[in-house]
């Protein structure tokens, strides 16, 4: 990892109690802002990261050099217009980007946190950066967003501030972590924990890292973001800079140079142990447990606005549990809609250049906006 | 804006709860929610519709009313509108129990299948009707139960079903429907506007 000296952070001072029980203070929350808060402070959105995610949404993040993951629909003109809009993203607590996770180094011994960090939940993100509303002196977010891990985090967020959001868009997630997620998660964590060098969490992160078991994690983790018809027309049994099979086990095909392309650029940037935290956060999703098995409960108390979108082709959070959330809503009489966008990439639809999806984001933004505006709602 | 979106705005009183089943482009929508300051939902299956309609800000659920309706809860709404896809239905009789569990109110209109000119296509030329309001042939129409203004009026009273109102739309012209000039109202109307309760 490099160094974090210009990243923005806040520390969170007062003492922040953890669904496992333990208590936390005095932690760093790395952030990121785009476009300008206005003066009566109601253009702010705060966006919420997927698993891999950080908070470097738009531009160039200043870390790996990379574009940022929402590059898409984050920046001037775009869906989350930031000519119009203040966007604010945070690093989950758990991640490996400023805020306060497994790599942080412990003054005490020099060596990062590892396992000796405290499980952590959705919630406990959430509440995490709910602080940044104050640092901000924000009464109330005009909206929050994200895809995926987002998604949960945007539901967790208005169930837990039912009056501190007038808009939620959930983008490809669910209300309850579903068994098959659970499985490819735990597939991903002990491909890391079977790597010699995981050394039970408390590798020195310099020198020799869980990079192998890591980079297969990704590996098997992709697959999922991608749909069987994409894959086909993108990759097909198309042979890798060779004309015919090799008779071994080097990649033949195309797909499996990918794979290993994008198991091994992912290390650089991702701390194995925050993978293992930030996966199980997300397993241990689940709202309608929450609230005694009716999800409905969750938004009882909310008048905001929902926007749910799903995806075709998505298979990891299909269409129908994004519905179970619909569902849920329209049981309260609550403000929602929903559109499945048609589409054959994936899961992965939602970080992707999918117009349909974009253009009906952004319209709805704006519209809502002015409308929010106009009546005083 | 259609005529038919008018009548059907003046029976609905202000401040009130709305759910708009197939809202097609939201147009009866934004209508209602700008000039009767309702609260307004809609159901609608077409994505590309449902786009437009959340491009502009409103309230709509992708969904189809023969299975998505069960999601709302016994007379959450005061009113339910459905103009001209009761016939669309594989059971407009299980979609009207619906509507009538859902809303207070239940607004359908219906493409009279009793009006004269398509009478006389039938009578005359023996040939399936195609119409402004019912344009389609008879191996592509989406229209399986097509019903005159007469059909729905019995339809309501054997299920006994109370209709407060029916308004005859022929053109610009609306006239009320009564019991004492159905018939002939049924000869004439296009559209009829019926306004139910359970």
């Amino acid at each position: 990892m490099s160094n974090f000296d210009k990243i923005k952070s806040i520390t969170i001072k007062q003492p922040l109690k953890l669904d496992c029980g333990k208590e936390i203070s005095n932690f760093p929350l790395a952030y990121e802002t785009y476009g300008n808060l206005n003066e009566k402070k109601d253009n702010a959105i705060l966006v919420f990261h997927a698993l891999t995610g950080d908070q470097f949404a738009s531009g160039q993040n200043p870390i790996t050099k990379k574009e940022g993951w929402w590059n898409y629909a984050v920046g001037p003109g775009k869906a989350f217009d930031t000519e119009k809009f203040f966007v604010i993203c945070a690093n989950v607590i758990g991640g490996c980007m400023g805020s306060y996770g497994p790599g942080t180094i412990d003054p005490e011994t020099n060596n990062p946190i590892g396992t000796n960090f405290p499980v952590i939940t959705i919630n406990d993100m959430v509440n995490a950066q709910y602080n940044l509303l104050d640092h901000f002196k924000i009464e109330r977010l005009f909206a929050v967003a994200g895809g995926s891990m987002g998604g949960m985090q945007v539901l967790q967020f208005v169930s837990n501030f039912p009056n501190k959001a007038k808009v939620a868009l959930p983008i490809a997630c669910t209300a309850s972590h579903s068994a098959q997620n659970i499985a490819f998660n735990e597939l991903g964590r002990q491909a890391i924990m079977s790597d010699a060098n995981w050394k039970d969490g408390l590798y020195d992160g310099k020198i020799s890292n869980p990079d192998k078991g890591l980079a297969v994690a990704r590996m098997a983790a992709h697959i999922t973001y991608l749909s069987k018809k994409g894959l086909q027309e993108k990759f097909g049994r198309n042979l890798q800079e060779r004309s015919d099979l090799k008779f071994g086990f080097d990649a033949d095909f195309q797909i499996e140079s990918y794979l290993r392309y994008q198991g091994s650029v992912f290390v650089d940037r991702f701390d194995a142990n925050s993978y293992l935290y930030i996966t199980r956060a997300m397993d241990y999703f689940d709202l309608t447990k929450q609230h005694g098995g009716n999800l409905s409960k969750a938004f009882k108390e909310s008048k905001t606005k929902f926007f749910i979108i799903s995806f075709t082709s998505d298979w990891l959070y299909p269409t129908s549990e994004n519905k179970d959330i619909v569902i849920a809503l329209n049981a309260i009489g609550a403000d929602v809609g929903f559109v499945e966008i048609k589409t054959d990439k994936g899961h992965d639809s939602f970080l992707l250049d999918v117009p349909d999806f974009l253009s009906t984001m952004k319209n709805y933004l704006s519209t809502t906006y002015l409308n929010i505006n106009e009546r005083r709602i | 804006m259609k005529e038919e979106f008018k009548v059907i705005s003046k029976l609905i009183d202000e401040k009130s709860r709305v759910l708009d089943v197939g809202c097609g482009d939201g147009i009866l929508m934004e209508y209602l929610s700008k000039n009767k300051v309702v609260d307004v939902r809609g159901l609608e299956i077409s994505k590309e519709k449902v786009k437009k309609c959340l491009s502009n800000g409103l309230a709509v659920v992708e969904g189809n009313a023969e299975y998505d309706l069960k999601q709302f809860p016994d007379l959450s709404f005061d009113y339910v509108i459905l103009s001209q896809t009761l016939q669309a239905f594989m059971s407009p009789e299980n979609v009207i129990k619906d509507l009538l569990r859902v809303g207070k109110k239940v607004i359908v209109t219906i493409p009279n299948f009793g009006h004269w000119k398509i009478r006389v296509d039938l009578l005359f030329k023996g040939e399936m009707p195609i119409t402004k309001n019912l344009p389609y042939e008879w191996y592509n129409t989406p229209n399986l139960h097509m019903c005159t203004i007469q059909d729905f009026y019995n339809f309501c009273n054997n299920k006994g079903i109370n209709i407060f109102k029916i308004i005859s739309l022929n053109g610009q012209k609306t006239a009320k429907i009564t019991a004492s000039n159905l018939k002939y109202k049924n000869l004439i109307s296009e559209l009829g506007i019926f306004l139910l309760e359970k």
